[in-house]
C-alpha cells in the first residue's frame, strides 16, 4: 500500500540560483547573498515522509530553500500512508493543504478534472532546462502542466540474493529466457527462485507492467496505460501468459502460491535476504534497498545486489524504465508557492536528498556521482538518463481500478497468482473493471 | 481564615424556601441548559453528518451537491460483485457470530460459577476486551501465519503432526534422474530394471545445500559387481546445474538414506543404507528383474501449516479471532444476570429430580433469556458494523473474500476510489440495516423501564 509507495518514489531536479533567478525575475533581490526577501508567507504541505522514511532528508531540501528565500516558511506535515485518505477527505471538504505530494498520477487527473488544482505553467521554462520533455508529459493533464515529479524510483529492477545464485552457479540474466533458466537451475539448487509479495497487490502489477514494457515497449504501454488499448486485447494475453511462467511455477515460490498470496511486499524481501534463503530474487524497485538494510543482515555486495529487468523483445525496449513517483501539486497559487515550486525542479533541490539515497531523479543535471554507492547508482542512474521512461500503469488508472485493495487491477492480479492459468478470464474481468471505472470517471 | 484558633461560627439558617415556583418557562430553560452541551454534540457528530450522508449519496464522485444521479449509487451497491460480497459475509457475520458469542459466553458464565479460580479465568477471559480490535487482528494474523516458524497456530499444529508423522531426511528433493518417478505414496521408483551386476544411479535434486548431512562426501558412481545391485544416491547438482543423472565432480553423496530393492512383485526383499560417498551395495541378489526405490518416509514433508489466511478459511478464522475478543464480555453479562438469579428455582428444580442438564435447559436458560437477549441484540449490532479486526487481519489479497461492509465503504470512499457518492450510499445502507435492530433494543428498554 501507500507506505511502500514512499520508497518508491524519487526524483528531481535542481539549480537553486536558476530558481531564484526564474522566480524574482521581478523582484530580484538586491541583495549581494543572492537572497530574496521580497517573496513573503507559509506554505503547507502534507506528504507520505515520516521521520523514519524521508522528513528528514526532505527537510533539508527545505532548508536549502530557505537559504535564497529566508522570508517563506514551507510547514510540512508528514501525514504518512494514510495521505489519500486524509487528502481526498481535505479536498472534498474544501480545505486542502497549499501543497501535496501524490503517488498517483490517476489521483492527480481526477483532482485536476475536478478543478482542484492549480496549474504551474509558471515552472514550465525551470522543467525545460532540467528535464527532458517525457517528464512534463508526467506532469500534464488536458494540456495543462500541474505536477512535478520531484522524486523517481526505479521500478525496473529485480534484486537478488548474491550467496543463493553463487551457489547455483548462476549470474544475473540479461534476458528472460535466460532468467527462466537460471530459476530453474536455482530450484534444483534447493531454494526457490522467486519471492512474491502478492499480499499487496502492488508488487504483481509492477511485474506485469515491466513484462508489457519489455515485450511491446513504450509507446503500447502507454496506450494501455491510457485504456486506448483495451485488456481484452491479444498483446495483454501475451503478457500475461509470460508472467505466468514466473507465478505459475509454484514449487518455485517461496511458500508455494499460498505463501506468496500471504506474504507481503516486505516479507518478500525478508524471505528473500533472509540465512538462510527462503527464495533467491524479488522484483521490485529500487526501495526494495532500504527494507534490505532495515530488516536483514545482507550486505550490500556481498549479500544482496541488483539487475535490470531482463529484456524480453530485443531492441530499444530492453532499456526502457519504468518509474513510480511523487507527484507535487498545489492547491493554491502564490508567490511563496511559486518560488518553492520553481525551486525544486532545480538540481541542487535534487542533490539535497539524492546524495543520502533512497532517492532518484529525472533531473538530467544532476549528475550519477551524487549517489552514495554503487547499487544506489546502478538504480538511480538509469532514471535520468533512460532514452525511454514510463509511469507505473497502475498508478495512472482511475484509483478505483488502478489502486484499491482487493478490487480493480490489484484484486485482479491475486486473482491471477491464484490461478495463472485463465488467461482470459482475467483478461475479461479487468476491461470490465476498467471500462467501469473510467466511465465513473467521466 | 485567622488560625487564631476556633471562633464562633453563627448558627447555621436554613436557606429560605425558593420564593416562588419557578415558571414553567423557567423549568424548560433549565433543561435546555442542562441539555444543550449533550445535543450540540449530538447535532454536531451525529445527526450533521448522518444527514449530510444520506443527501450525498444521490450525488456523484465529484463533491457536495455536484451531479445529481439519483439511485445510480444503490444500484451500483447492489450491481458491484465486492460490494455484493460485503453484504453476504455481514449476512454470515449475523448468523454465526452473535449465536456463538452468546452460546460461549453462556458456557462460560455457567462453570466458572462452580470453579475454585473462577476470578482468574474470568479475568483471563474478559482480557481480550482490553485490548484495541485492531491489535487484537494484528496478533492474530501473526499467530495465522502459515509458515509453522512463524505462526503459533501452525506452529503448534507442526508439534502435534511431528510426533505421529516426522519429516523425512529429504522432504524437499525431487529427482533429477530419468526414469526415478514419484509414486502416490510419494517414494521414488526408479522405473528402469535393474539386474544382478547393474548400477543403479538415483540422483536427486532440490536439497538446499544447509540439508545436505554434515559427513556428506564427494559422490562416487560405484563400479558394478558381479551378483551385487551397486548404485549411489546423491546431490545432482553442482553449481550451474550439471549434468541430470550423471555424477559429477562437486556434487555430494547423500548418506543414510534407505534404499529398497523391490522384486517383479514389488515386495521389498532387500534395504541398504547409504555411505557418506551415497554408495549402497545390494549383496549376493538371486538372478531375476528388480527395480529401485527410496521409501516414502525419506520424503515426508514436514507439516506446512494450514492457510488460515487463505481464501477457503479466512472467514473463518476472522470469526474465532472475534468470538475471542467478544466472549469475555458476554461473559460478564451473562454472569450478572447468573448471580442475580433466584437461587430457590433452582433448588426446587433439582429437589423435584431434575438432572443438570434439565435444570439448565428448563430454568436456568429461560431465566437468562432477557440477558442473553441484551448480549445477542448488542453482537448483531457490533457484528454488522465490523471494521477494524477484518482491516487488520485479513491479508490484503483476501480482502475480496474477507469483505465487510464497514470495509468495502472505507475502501470505496477514502482509499483510492474517493468515491463518496458510493461510499455515501453504503454507508446509508449499514445504517438502514442497523435500525430494526436498535428499534427492538428500545422497545426492549421501554418495556425494562
Amino acid at each position: 500500500m501507500t507506505r511502500t509507495r514512499i520508497g518508491v518514489v524519487c526524483i528531481t531536479v535542481a539549480v537553486a540560483l536558476l530558481a531564484a533567478g526564474l522566480a524574482g525575475a521581478g523582484t530580484r533581490s538586491h541583495h549581494h547573498t543572492g537572497q530574496n526577501l521580497a517573496v513573503k508567507g507559509t506554505i503547507t504541505f502534507d506528504g507520505i515522509w515520516t521521520a523514519s522514511s524521508g522528513q528528514k532528508q526532505f527537510a533539508d531540501v527545505i532548508k536549502l530553500f530557505n537559504k535564497t528565500y529566508p522570508n517563506v516558511k514551507v510547514n510540512y506535515k508528514p501525514v504518512g500512508d494514510s495521505l489519500p485518505t486524509v487528502l481526498a477527505t481535505a479536498v472534498a471538504g474544501g480545505n486542502p493543504p497549499d501543497m501535496a505530494d501524490i503517488a498517483q498520477p490517476g489521483t492527480v487527473a481526477q483532482f485536476a478534472k475536478q478543478g482542484k488544482l492549480k496549474p504551474i505553467t509558471y515552472a514550465k521554462g525551470t522543467i525545460a532546462k532540467n528535464y527532458v520533455s517525457s517528464w512534463q508529459q508526467l506532469g500534464t493533464y488536458s494540456g495543462k502542466l500541474y505536477a512535478l515529479v520531484f522524486k523517481a524510483a526505479n521500478k525496473s529492477v529485480v534484486w537478488y540474493n548474491v550467496p543463493a545464485f553463487k551457489s547455483a552457479g548462476v549470474t544475473p540474466p540479461k534476458t528472460f529466457s535466460q532468467l527462466l533458466a537460471d530459476a530453474k537451475v536455482i530450484k534444483s539448487s534447493g531454494t526457490p527462485a522467486y519471492s512474491i509479495g502478492g499480499a499487496d497487490g502492488w508488487t504483481l502489477t509492477d511485474m506485469f507492467e515491466n513484462i508489457y514494457l519489455r515485450t511491446f515497449g513504450a509507446a503500447k504501454y502507454n496506450a494501455l496505460s491510457a485504456h486506448k488499448i483495451k485488456w481484452t486485447d491479444p498483446s495483454v494475453k501475451t503478457a500475461l501468459t509470460t508472467m505466468g511462467k514466473i507465478i505459475g511455477d509454484t514449487g518455485n515460490l517461496a511458500g508455494g502460491t499460498s505463501g506468496a498470496l500471504q506474504y507481503g511486499f516486505n516479507d518478500s524481501v525478508t524471505n528473500a535476504f533472509a540465512t538462510p534463503p527462503k527464495a533467491a530474487m524479488v522484483f521490485e524497485a529500487d526501495f526494495v534497498g532500504g527494507v534490505v538494510s532495515s530488516s536483514t543482515k545482507a550486505k550490500p555486495n556481498t549479500g544482496f545486489n541488483t539487475f535490470t529487468w531482463p529484456s524480453i523483445t530485443p531492441g530499444a525496449n530492453a532499456s526502457a524504465v519504468e518509474i513510480g513517483g511523487d507527484l507535487f501539486v498545489t492547491f493554491r497559487d502564490t508567490p511563496a508557492i511559486r518560488a518553492f515550486v520553481n525551486f525544486l525542479a532545480t538540481a541542487p533541490a535534487a542533490e539535497a536528498w539524492a546524495k543520502q539515497g533512497g532517492f532518484g531523479t529525472g533531473n538530467k543535471n544532476v549528475p550519477a556521482s551524487v549517489y552514495p554507492d554503487a547499487i544506489t547508482k546502478a538504480t538511480e542512474a538509469p532514471i535520468s538518463t533512460a532514452k525511454s521512461v514510463v509511469f507505473d500503469m497502475s498508478d495512472q488508472q482511475p484509483p478505483s481500478f488502478g489502486a484499491t485493495a482487493a478490487q480493480g487491477e490489484w484484486g485482479l492480479f491475486q486473482d491471477f497468482l491464484k490461478n495463472p492459468k485463465d488467461v482470459a478470464g482475467i483478461q475479461r474481468k479487468l476491461e470490465a473493471a476498467a471500462a467501469a471505472a473510467y466511465k465513473k470517471g467521466k | 481564615m485567622s488560625a487564631g484558633g476556633i471562633t464562633a461560627e453563627p448558627p447555621v439558617v436554613a436557606a429560605p424556601p425558593p420564593s416562588a415556583e419557578p415558571g414553567r418557562l423557567g423549568r424548560y430553560l433549565v433543561g435546555a441548559v442542562f441539555l444543550a452541551p449533550a445535543l450540540f454534540m449530538l447535532v454536531v457528530w451525529m445527526v450533521y453528518p448522518a444527514i449530510y450522508t444520506i443527501v450525498r449519496s444521490f450525488f456523484g464522485q465529484t463533491g457536495f451537491l455536484g451531479t445529481w444521479v439519483g439511485i445510480d449509487n444503490y444500484k451500483t451497491l447492489f450491481t458491484t460483485s465486492t460490494l455484493l460480497t460485503a453484504i453476504k459475509n455481514n449476512a454470515l457475520w449475523v448468523a454465526v457470530v452473535p449465536a456463538f458469542v452468546t452460546a460461549v459466553g453462556l458456557i462460560f458464565a455457567v462453570l466458572t460459577e462452580r470453579v475454585r479460580w473462577a476470578v482468574v479465568f474470568k479475568t483471563f477471559v474478559f482480557l481480550p476486551m482490553a485490548i484495541s480490535a485492531f491489535a487484537t487482528g494484528v496478533t492474530w494474523r501473526i499467530m495465522y501465519q502459515q509458515d509453522p516458524g512463524l505462526g503459533a497456530v501452525n506452529a503448534l499444529g507442526k508439534t502435534v503432526s511431528g510426533v505421529f508423522s516426522p519429516a523425512g531426511v529429504l522432504s524437499s528433493a525431487s529427482p533429477s534422474t530419468p526414469g526415478l518417478q514419484a509414486t502416490s505414496s510419494g517414494a521414488l521408483v526408479l522405473k528402469t530394471p535393474a539386474h544382478p551386476g547393474s548400477v543403479v544411479l538415483l540422483g536427486l535434486t532440490g536439497i538446499a545445500p544447509d540439508q545436505v548431512p554434515k559427513s556428506a562426501a564427494q559422490a562416487v558412481a560405484p563400479a558394478a559387481k558381479q551378483g551385487d545391485i551397486v548404485g549411489t544416491v546423491w546431490r545432482d547438482f553442482k553449481p550451474g546445474g550439471g549434468k541430470a543423472g550423471v555424477v559429477e565432480k562437486q556434487e555430494l553423496g547423500l548418506p543414510g538414506v534407505t534404499v529398497d530393492l523391490r522384486d517383479a512383485s514389488g515386495k521389498t526383499v532387500q534395504s541398504a543404507k547409504t555411505q557418506t560417498d551415497g554408495t549402497f551395495d545390494f549383496a549376493k541378489v538371486p538372478a531375476g528383474t528388480y527395480t529401485t526405490a527410496i521409501g516414502a518416509q525419506t520424503f515426508a514433508k514436514p507439516f506446512g501449516g494450514y492457510a488460515w489466511l487463505g481464501p477457503k478459511l479466512i472467514v473463518p478464522s476472522l470469526f474465532i479471532a472475534y468470538i475471542w475478543i467478544w466472549a469475555g464480555f458476554a461473559m460478564v453479562v451473562i454472569g450478572a444476570g447468573l448471580a442475580a438469579m433466584p437461587r430457590d428455582v433452582l433448588e426446587a428444580a433439582r429437589t423435584d429430580g431434575a438432572t443438570e442438564l434439565q435444570v439448565f435447559r428448563r430454568v436456568t436458560v429461560p431465566l437468562l433469556a432477557p440477558v442473553l437477549s441484551v448480549v445477542f441484540i448488542t453482537m448483531i449490532i457490533n457484528v454488522l458494523k465490523v471494521f477494524d479486526i477484518v482491516y487488520a487481519l485479513a491479508p490484503q489479497s483476501e480482502y475480496g473474500k474477507a469483505n465487510v461492509i464497514a470495509l468495502a465503504m472505507y475502501f470505496t470512499a477514502f482509499q483510492g476510489g474517493g468515491n463518496f457518492g458510493v461510499g455515501s450510499a453504503i454507508a446509508v445502507f449499514l445504517f438502514l440495516l442497523v435500525i430494526p435492530v436498535l428499534a427492538l433494543n428500545i422497545r426492549r428498554f421501554k418495556r425494562d423501564a
